[in-house]
């Protein structure tokens, strides 16, 4: 194995065990609270009002009438948010988001709030708020959008990273570009070169928990937050800065979080609960609906990408393009941007270039969607891929392997690769048994590559022991999908310390320094190496206590299975100390017990996976079967194998449905037609199969246990492996995602001819 | 709002409640009995978070009216452990790591338990079809399928064993 590092022998105890999550029992019983379980008494229920247009200048709201009903305590519109950003553009959007300035920009932007004393008051309320618009001109389509003659969302956009500066309002946002080497010599030498267009639909997250909050907000400034977010101390700088209050006056606590998938990285409603206390001076608790969810939070882009690649007979890449055009909805982003530096990651090219356009169109603000913006750009590149390995008629698996990047590759985003994983997650798909299972009729397979960079940031954790020997850690990540167990272990494992004696509590924003959302990967990541440097804090003093306890000098004292001990023949009739020891004498040695880190998590390592997937196209309906499917994925080290292959099976699934059903569907009229579970059909239990998993372990160096993120890359393989199958069990290239069953006969339809 | 005044049984205990004829049987177990573990996931009856038994027969409460629980049981998943001791499905998903988040896990606890009852032996696609109604974004479903499985397994052996 090339790819071997030192880390691969490290021995572990603890980490790599599969135990019982901490939260378990509370979440089987129902005990576990989350965003809308919270009550405060005297508590109002907030409401928002939405527009129905994708487009048009707000003349007048009336809220006279709303504001004379009995029971209703606040309502508020634009006006009610003073601009306090102080020029700050990227707020700015932030605050307009969440409640429209002077004109709606999607069917669904909030353009009213109300705080009443029960739902039904709250809703009656909304009716009698009478809102003037006149509607504008909109554009919901990426392409169209960038035309010359498309509407224009913002006329203080101008698109940035061309020259010379542009002087005129554009809804493409930003140019992005990527890439070395000299594309058109490497195109020159290739003997081969596919060119091809792809699109993709938009699509939500999708959790299953609305997002949901109980905003406390008094006239002196100071306030409580409960909400569900994958980042309470983000949201609390945000909402702090939006509303003019001191950060460290505004408590903001993490509820148990319904799944966020990115979705729940960004405040939406949040400030407007907080500004609706604050003027009825009562605690507003604030729940959307599942279609406000659908038509004003999350989704993912909609995009349109051009990939070409060149290759020689022998089957190296000799040069690679790409265009990718991502709409980030009516606020900039920088979707374009993360779609063009992963395009072409998992490769080792000399000549390489991909190009982004963030464009504005009138839909709902894009957010992160687990490795926001690499399956669109993956579904592109590796669909180009396995059509030039099918014309140089040379098998997918090996025509990849020959040109997958490796230790030493520079990427095509910039950086000089470490030890990677993207070619052994190769050479597992080539030996797996999924690759032998017989096709039938009908049926086809595909196999796709992904990349994830990976996100560390700054995190900052407490860890204390009681008295009896237990311990508490405090972290700032939000649990999004099992790290208490994980970083439990690491406590556990660092202490020498059985798990059971751990117990991990995600903190407030008032009980820690400032934490990173939990985004990246980032969570067991950073929150993990953090505890593993509060252990080594703890243990420091453990030895100090224990080395006085016995009045010999620290440096003779070792931490060894959970114990101080005595080293040196001197010392011998020192009979060790275990950490529940020197816990129960810690009143009368000093105190407390602690240990505490705060570190800038840097060094994530990147992360590779590749995907196999078998499918069945039902030529008289279009419809598409899973019939098997298989995650290989790199995990540096998996702390907890039950949570990291839950995490390859959850990113697969998740990818199974947008490359299958799912996607945003707009009318002439610019409104989002389906906006509910029903219409925006998710999979369901019986649509998959069992989804079967790999790990493999190349130890991260930037880590002191090779840990990897492991969250995001699963989702991005799956459009690409899907579509990679469909295009050869029907015999047509797939070009459209979702490759719903209208889409699937009309490919067949339009190759019959 | 006139308010209609409900005598019914919720996980065996004696309730009483008053509620608008038109406010759903999930805001009344979520709002006026406190029963949060029942989940509101879409409030449209197409998650399956939601999920109680009424009369033994698997419900989406939100597609219920308070008021039609008069006289009638109602099981949530508060119901489900007996005094301090798990339920086996409980157990299994805790020990085949078949949550991630959790939020859909009350109710494909109580849906996942109704299956049982009915069929204690069921086949892969019987449990998949049986929970088609319940969504979860987390696990791929994976591991909920793989703790039916040993859950029914375990139960059928306890079945034998007090026999
Ligand atoms: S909340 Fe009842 S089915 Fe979704
Ligand atoms: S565990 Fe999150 S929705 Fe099922």
């Amino acid at each position: 194995m090339p790819y071997e590092t030192d880390y691969t022998n490290q021995g572990f105890s603890k980490v790599g065990t599969r135990v019982n999550r901490p939260d378990g029992v509370d979440k089987v019983t129902g005990r576990a609270k989350y965003g809308a379980d919270a009550n405060a008494a005297g508590q109002l229920v907030g409401r928002i009002l939405r527009s129905p247009h994708a487009h048009a200048l707000i003349t007048k709201i009336d809220t006279s009438k709303a504001e004379k009903l009995p029971g209703v305590k606040a309502v508020l519109t634009g006006k009610d948010f003073p601009d306090l950003t102080g020029g700050d553009r990227g707020m700015m959007n932030i605050l307009e988001n969440c409640m429209a300035r002077g004109r709606a920009l999607y069917d669904g932007h909030a353009v009213a709030a109300v705080a009443a004393i029960d739902a039904d008051t709250a809703n009656e309320a909304l009716k009698l708020i009478k809102v003037t618009y006149k509607q504008l001109p909109h554009v919901t389509d990426v392409d169209e959008a960038m035309k010359p003659s498309a509407p224009i969302i913002h006329d203080w956009v101008r698109t940035t990273g061309v020259t010379p500066a542009p002087t005129t309002a554009s809804n493409v946002a930003q140019r992005t570009e990527f890439g070395h080497g000299d594309i058109d010599a490497g195109f020159a030498q290739a003997d081969v070169i596919i060119e091809k267009s792809f699109k993709t639909e938009q699509t939500h997250q999708g959790y299953i928990e609305p997002h949901a909050c109980l905003a406390t907000l008094g006239p002196d400034g100071s306030g409580e937050l409960w909400v569900t977010t994958q980042g309470h101390f983000t949201f609390r700088n945000v909402c702090a800065s939006l509303l003019g209050l001191d950060v460290a006056k505004l408590r903001v606590t993490a509820s148990e979080i319904g799944g966020g998938f990115g979705g729940k990285t960004h405040v939406w409603t949040e400030p407007v609960a907080l500004q609706l206390s604050r003027r009825a001076n009562r605690p507003v608790k604030l729940v959307m609906s599942r279609d406000e969810v659908f038509k004003a939070t999350g989704p993912t882009s909609s995009t349109s990408v051009d990939v070409k690649i060149g290759a020689k007979r022998n089957g190296k890449i000799t040069a690679a393009s790409a265009e990718l055009r991502y709409q980030s909805g009516a606020f900039p982003g920088m979707w374009a941007m993360l779609g063009a530096m992963t395009s072409f990651a998992c490769y080792d090219l000399k000549n390489v270039k991909s190009v982004g356009f963030d464009v504005l169109v009138n839909r709902p603000k894009v957010a992160a969607y687990r490795a926001p913006s690499a399956p669109m750009a993956a579904f592109a590149v590796e669909s180009v891929v396995d059509m030039v390995a099918a014309e140089l008629g040379m098998d997918a698996v090996e025509f990849r392997i020959k040109n997958a990047a490796k230790k030493g590759t520079k990427a095509s985003y910039g950086p000089v690769y470490g030890p990677i994983g993207i070619g052994p997650t190769l050479e597992a798909v080539k030996n797996h048994p999924h690759m032998k299972r017989k096709l039938g009729k009908n049926q086809g397979r595909g196999v796709a590559c992904g990349f994830w960079f990976n996100f560390g940031g700054q995190t900052c954790t407490d860890l204390n022991i009681g008295v009896d020997g237990s311990v508490n850690l405090t972290v700032g990540t939000v649990d999004v999908g099992g790290s208490r167990a994980s970083l439990a272990l690491i406590a556990a494992e660092e202490l020498g310390i059985d798990y059971e004696q751990v117990r991990v509590t995600i903190g407030d924003t008032n009980s820690l320094g400032h934490n990173d959302t939990t985004e990246g990967s980032r969570g067991t990541f950073s929150s993990g190496m953090a505890a593993i440097f509060a252990a080594r804090d703890a243990v420091e003093v453990l030895k100090q206590r224990a080395a006085a306890t016995w009045g010999i000098p620290v440096e003779q004292v070792v931490w060894e299975a959970g114990e101080a001990r005595a080293k040196g023949k001197q010392n011998n009739n020192l009979p060790p100390l275990s950490l529940k020891e020197i816990a129960a004498k810690s009143p009368r040695t000093g105190g407390p017990i602690a240990g505490h880190n705060e570190v800038v998590a840097d060094g994530a390592g990147v992360s590779f996976a590749s995907h196999m997937c078998d499918v069945e196209v039902d030529p008289e309906t279009g419809a598409t079967k899973i019939l098997r499917y298989t995650v290989v994925q790199d995990a540096g080290k998996a702390i907890h194998p039950d949570y990291v292959e839950g995490q390859f099976q959850g990113g697969a699934a998740q990818g199974i449905g947008w490359a299958l059903n799912e996607e945003y569907v707009y009318g002439d009229d610019g409104r989002l037609q389906n906006a509910g579970f029903l219409d925006y059909r998710i999979p369901v239990c019986s649509d998959l199969p069992f989804i079967d998993t790999q790990i493999l372990e190349i130890p991260n160096p930037n880590h002191p246990y090779g840990v990897r993120g492991v969250g995001e890359t699963s989702i991005v393989p799956p459009l690409a492996a899907i579509g990679n199958a469909v295009s050869n069990a029907v015999g047509v290239r797939m070009d459209h995602v979702p490759m719903s069953p209208p889409r699937i006969l009309k490919a067949i339809e339009a190759a019959q001819g | 709002m006139n308010g209609v005044t409900v005598s019914a049984k919720v996980n065996g205990d004696a309730v009483q409640y008053v509620c608008p004829p038109d406010e759903s049987l999930l805001d009344v177990l979520r709002n006026r009995l406190n029963l949060t573990g029942v989940k509101e996931g879409c409030g449209t009856g197409d998650c399956g978070a939601c999920s109680i038994t009424l009369d033994g027969r698997l419900v989406c409460s939100c597609l219920v009216l308070g008021a039609e629980a008069e006289g009638r049981e109602i099981g949530t998943v508060e119901g489900l452990s007996e005094g301090g001791k798990l339920h086996t499905l409980q157990e299994q998903f805790i020990e085949k790591a078949a949550l991630q988040c959790g939020i859909c896990t009350p109710g494909f606890l109580v849906a996942a338990k109704v299956l049982l009852e009915r069929n204690s032996n069921p086949s892969e696609e019987e449990i998949r079809y049986a929970l088609a109604g319940n969504l979860c974004r987390c696990t791929g479903y994976d591991k909920i399928v793989r703790a039916v499985q040993s859950s029914a397994k375990i139960m059928r052996r306890g079945k034998k064993a007090s026999r």
